[in-house]
């Protein structure tokens, strides 16, 4: 036991002292877990309102204009002002969020026309659509990278499975996949991403399951490695000799000798997937019109060259994001690297 | 001997190793023949000693016993029923039977792993009924028994000596009470101190579980010290077996001769006198054997006829040679 942890924890001990990478992951985990929450951040609705001497909560539930003695049985919006002057009449507060819309939030009343340019209630400005630039970011960012995750962790998965299954059996096995995976791999993996995600309707399910289709075979590469190696390994030679099955041999006995390799993958795929996602937003085939995201925010940027808030903040944002995993990837990479034993 | 059972039984086992592929599809270019027409018989209890150069197939062999590599050719017979014909699942579960002792003890336990565990490894694959506890107490009486202290269970294989190493690989052998072990060079890898303590623990064990050994070794003093029988090999072939006395002390091929000419004796006025039959010449490579014996390269007593004529083979089970020009 104490020696694995120590395993671990010298690797936790190198990956401190790379500062760069250090001071990324905790920047970059702040960042996502704040937009984590960014209902309560961005949002136009209230996070609180009293009323004739009761508690409403309308980012989890939604009132009915009824509710609050109005005449129509539709949907609060509670930035209208007769509905603000309901809710005053009875001695009624509201408290917003920092920032009042969200990123799908329409501003009819803006001072200029849209794209309109930062100012004190927006900060970055708005987008060619009348949404605030910052509620967008946030979502943005929290869509990118959650997409990210689910398509690293599902593409690790799938691709630790099938490499592991390569490298086991070799031979015939693997040559047969492996010519599979050198067709698949040549594909021109974006175009065809666009040619069927014009085919139907992109949602953020269509959009994972046909990225997952070429991402997974990232991971094959180096997993198969090291179960080639790893299957002659003495030990792994001994546990066969013991009449073990190959799943367990599989799993208990080479898997963590591939684990170095996926993890310090991992990082890279992560800002691969999320620049993926952006490259689609950016041309028009990925998340349905309407949704929160980067690469739609770059495509405005492109169109309203007038507009430079619009392309700068989603360009710094995506540059920033994207340099922080990079940074985070270099550090996990030195701290599994075994040479590097300094 | 010959009341005892008979386990594990080789006929004419064959292990050849293609080597590259000929353009596109078609047959190997060429064959290594690691193991070729090997007839072997264990019975319960005895220790079968098979001896033989770096490169002569002894590792092989000892996998092909096992099935850990599949032979090309030849019966294999497990206490009577054909071992080729078992499916992978029949295969598993009389691996518990069989058990294997690895040539370098550290590599062979995972480093990942704590000693226990290590040891442990064989009962969750077959005995997977038994209890956390019960593991507990078999492993701890297994440490016992092959001379490790109990309470270094939870050290990892990297904590110890290569001999301590050893006599895990042992325990975990035994564990599942098999009936053979097949021995690969135990303890080739170890200091000279440590082998007799490893050799005595496996006679030892050997007696109390009534074992039966396969014990491969390069050192002829290994295996005299503890073999029933004994096989000299030469390049995938047998030279010459039969009872330890039969081999060591009437050795009548030329090339056990040879053998058991180069082992030292810790008598220096003997060592003087005696005259030590050198070999020329390298192994020959098995990829391109020898026509006829092929041993002839490099015999000192061959003749013209050995080219052409496959070994004659002489002498009945207690001693047996395979050669043109020597006969029992």
């Amino acid at each position: 036991m104490t020696t694995t942890l120590s395993i671990n924890q010298k690797r936790w001990l190198k990956f401190k002292a790379n500062k760069r990478g250090y001071l990324s992951l905790w920047i970059f985990s702040i960042l996502f877990g704040i937009t984590l929450c960014s209902e309560f951040i961005a949002n136009d609705k209230p996070l609180l309102i009293s009323y004739s001497q009761q508690w409403y909560f309308p980012i989890f539930v939604d009132y009915s204009e009824l509710d609050f003695a109005g005449d129509l049985d539709v949907t609060v919006d509670y930035t209208d002002p007769y509905i603000i002057d309901l809710i005053e009449q009875k001695q009624g507060w509201m408290i917003w969020p920092i920032i009042p819309y969200s990123f799908d939030t329409i501003i009819y009343d803006l001072p200029t026309p849209a794209p309109s340019p930062p100012t004190v209630d927006n900060w970055l400005g708005t987008d060619d659509k009348s949404r605030d630039v910052v509620a967008g970011l946030l979502y943005g960012f929290r869509v990118s990278v959650l997409f990210g995750f689910a398509v690293t962790i599902i593409s690790a998965l799938i691709g630790v499975a099938a490499g592991a299954v390569q490298g086991y059996y070799g031979g015939k096995v693997d040559l047969f996949f492996q010519r599979i995976i050198e067709v698949w791999s040549s594909m021109p993996t974006l175009f065809i991403l666009i040619i069927m995600l014009s085919i139907i309707t992109p949602n953020i399910g269509w959009l994972l399951l046909f990225v997952l289709l070429f991402s997974w075979m990232g991971f094959v590469g180096v997993v198969r490695a090291e179960f080639l190696r790893g299957r002659n390994l003495e030990y792994v030679q001994a546990a066969r000799a013991l009449g073990m099955s190959d799943g367990r041999i599989m799993f208990k006995h080479i898997l963590p000798n591939a684990m170095v390799a996926t993890l310090t993958f991992m990082p890279f795929t992560l800002s691969g997937s999320v620049t993926i996602l952006t490259s689609l937003d950016f041309l028009g085939f990925g998340l349905p019109p309407g949704s929160a995201s980067l690469g739609d925010l770059l495509a405005q940027g492109k169109a309203n060259l007038h507009a430079p808030w619009l392309g700068l903040s989603s360009f710094i944002m995506l540059g920033f994001m994207l340099s922080l995993l990079v940074f985070i990837g270099e550090a996990v990479r030195d701290a599994f690297d075994p040479r590097g034993s300094y | 001997m010959n009341s005892a059972k008979l386990l594990l039984k080789a006929r004419d086992l064959k292990v050849h190793f293609p080597v590259g592929n000929s353009w596109l599809f078609g047959q190997p270019k060429q064959l290594v023949k690691a193991v070729d027409g090997i007839d072997l018989e264990v019975y319960q209890g005895e220790t079968l000693g098979v001896v033989g150069e770096s490169g002569c197939g002894k590792s092989t062999l000892a996998r092909a016993l096992l099935r850990l590599i599949e032979p090309t050719g030849g019966t294999l017979q497990w206490c009577g029923e054909d071992m080729l014909a078992f499916s992978r699942k029949q295969l598993i579960a009389q691996r518990r039977n069989f058990q294997m002792i690895f040539q370098d003890p550290a590599a062979c336990l995972n480093p990942r792993m704590t000693v226990a565990e290590c040891i442990a490894e064989p009962l969750y694959t077959h005995e997977a009924q038994l209890s956390r506890k019960e593991i507990e107490a078999q492993v701890i009486q297994m440490m016992n028994r092959v001379g490790l202290s109990a309470s270094h269970r939870n050290r990892y294989p990297h904590e110890f000596s290569g001999g301590q190493c050893q006599r895990v690989g042992i325990a975990r052998a035994l564990i599942l009470k098999p009936q053979l072990i097949i021995c690969d060079e135990p303890v080739s890898a170890l200091d000279v101190s440590i082998q007799a303590q490893v050799i005595n623990l496996l006679k030892d064990v050997q007696r109390e579980m009534n074992l039966a050994l396969v014990m491969i070794a390069h050192d002829l003093s290994v295996v005299r010290h503890i073999s029933d029988r004994v096989m000299v090999m030469y390049l995938g072939k047998q030279m010459e077996s039969g009872t330890y006395q039969a081999v060591f002390d009437q050795a009548t091929h030329p090339y056990t001769k040879a053998l058991l000419s180069a082992v030292p004796i810790a008598d220096p006025v003997a060592s003087r006198n005696r005259k030590v039959q050198l070999l020329l010449g390298d192994l020959p490579s098995p990829m391109n054997p020898p026509s006829g014996c092929v041993f002839r390269t490099r015999c000192p007593e061959v003749s013209e006829h050995c080219a052409n004529i496959d070994p004659q083979f002489s002498g009945d089970i207690s001693h047996q040679i395979f050669c043109n020009n020597v006969q029992l």
